[in-house]
């Protein structure tokens, strides 16, 4: 589909971040997204260089409006609206994950850089320290 | 990281896994015991998420099954680890040293020393002077 516009030249040598925050579960149902964004959050307040790698139903965090919903629960917006206060800018997104659900980058509320599967597993192992939420 | 042998590395452990609901509370005991026992450090445990469960001292599981709080204790007394457990998924589950009780107003408190309520930057600490992380999720 867009392979080659989510393969730039910057990205064949991945940025190598003092941390690396994998998000794969949904923004609703359950704390994990919101307990490992908050991580990061602290990292980065820490003086840590912080990235976020959205992958499967995590890419949902990305789509506007996930706000509290019917599910009587914070939701994820308030929290990813605070990752530029905190240097936060380094966002990246599962391609396939995206393709999977029907989504483009159009469909995200933030900017983020979408990477193919080869590039994903670069950019993992250029990372000293990775958390899997 | 000075002043050892090459060979041997300082660990920090990151529980998310509730005590008994999950094999990975059990294997990160299991495994901070194996790699004491081979010689090598296991310097803090962050307990997180459902993972704040294992520092409750009211845990009273059956004789026949292993009793995790007591298990982390042990490490704690004989290895020096931190047992880190983050205030903020541990209060709003219901974890709560002496302090946290008074400052909340409450008649009862559930984790004492050596488990300690902490905040995360305690677990940002623990990657950056750590060789390795190890995450034990459910």
């Amino acid at each position: 589909m867009t392979d080659d516009e989510t393969a730039p030249a910057a990205d064949t040598q991945p940025i190598s971040l003092d941390l690396l925050v994998i998000l794969r579960h949904p923004p609703h149902g359950s704390s994990w997204l919101r307990e490992g964004v908050d991580v990061a959050l602290v990292a980065a307040a820490f003086g840590q260089a912080v990235g976020l790698l959205f992958q499967g139903d995590g890419v949902f965090a990305l789509v506007e409006g996930q706000g509290a919903g019917p599910l009587g629960q914070k939701g994820t917006h308030a929290q990813l609206a605070m990752l530029e206060m905190y240097d936060i800018e380094r966002l990246w997104v599962s391609a396939s994950a995206l393709r999977a659900r029907g989504l483009t980058l159009a469909d995200l509320a933030l900017p983020a850089l979408a990477l193919e599967a080869d590039e994903i597993d670069h950019l993992v192992h250029a990372q000293p320290r990775t958390l899997l939420f | 990281m000075i002043d050892r042998p090459y060979d041997v590395l300082s660990y920090a452990l990151l529980v998310h896994a509730a005590p008994y609901s999950e094999q990975g509370a059990l294997s990160a005991l299991r495994f901070a015991q194996a790699a004491v026992a081979q010689g090598h450090r296991v310097s803090s445990v962050f307990f997180y998420r459902d993972g704040v469960h294992n520092a409750s001292m009211l845990m009273a599981p059956p004789q026949d099954e292993v009793h995790l709080a007591e298990g982390w204790r042990s490490l704690a007394q004989e290895h020096g680890t931190e047992l880190l457990v983050c205030v903020a998924a541990g209060l709003r589950r219901g974890l709560m040293s002496a302090e946290e009780s008074a400052r909340h107003g409450r008649e009862a408190h559930n984790v004492e020393p050596p488990f300690v309520l902490t905040g995360l930057g305690q677990l940002v600490d623990a990657m950056l002077g750590n060789d390795r992380v190890i995450t034990f999720a459910p």
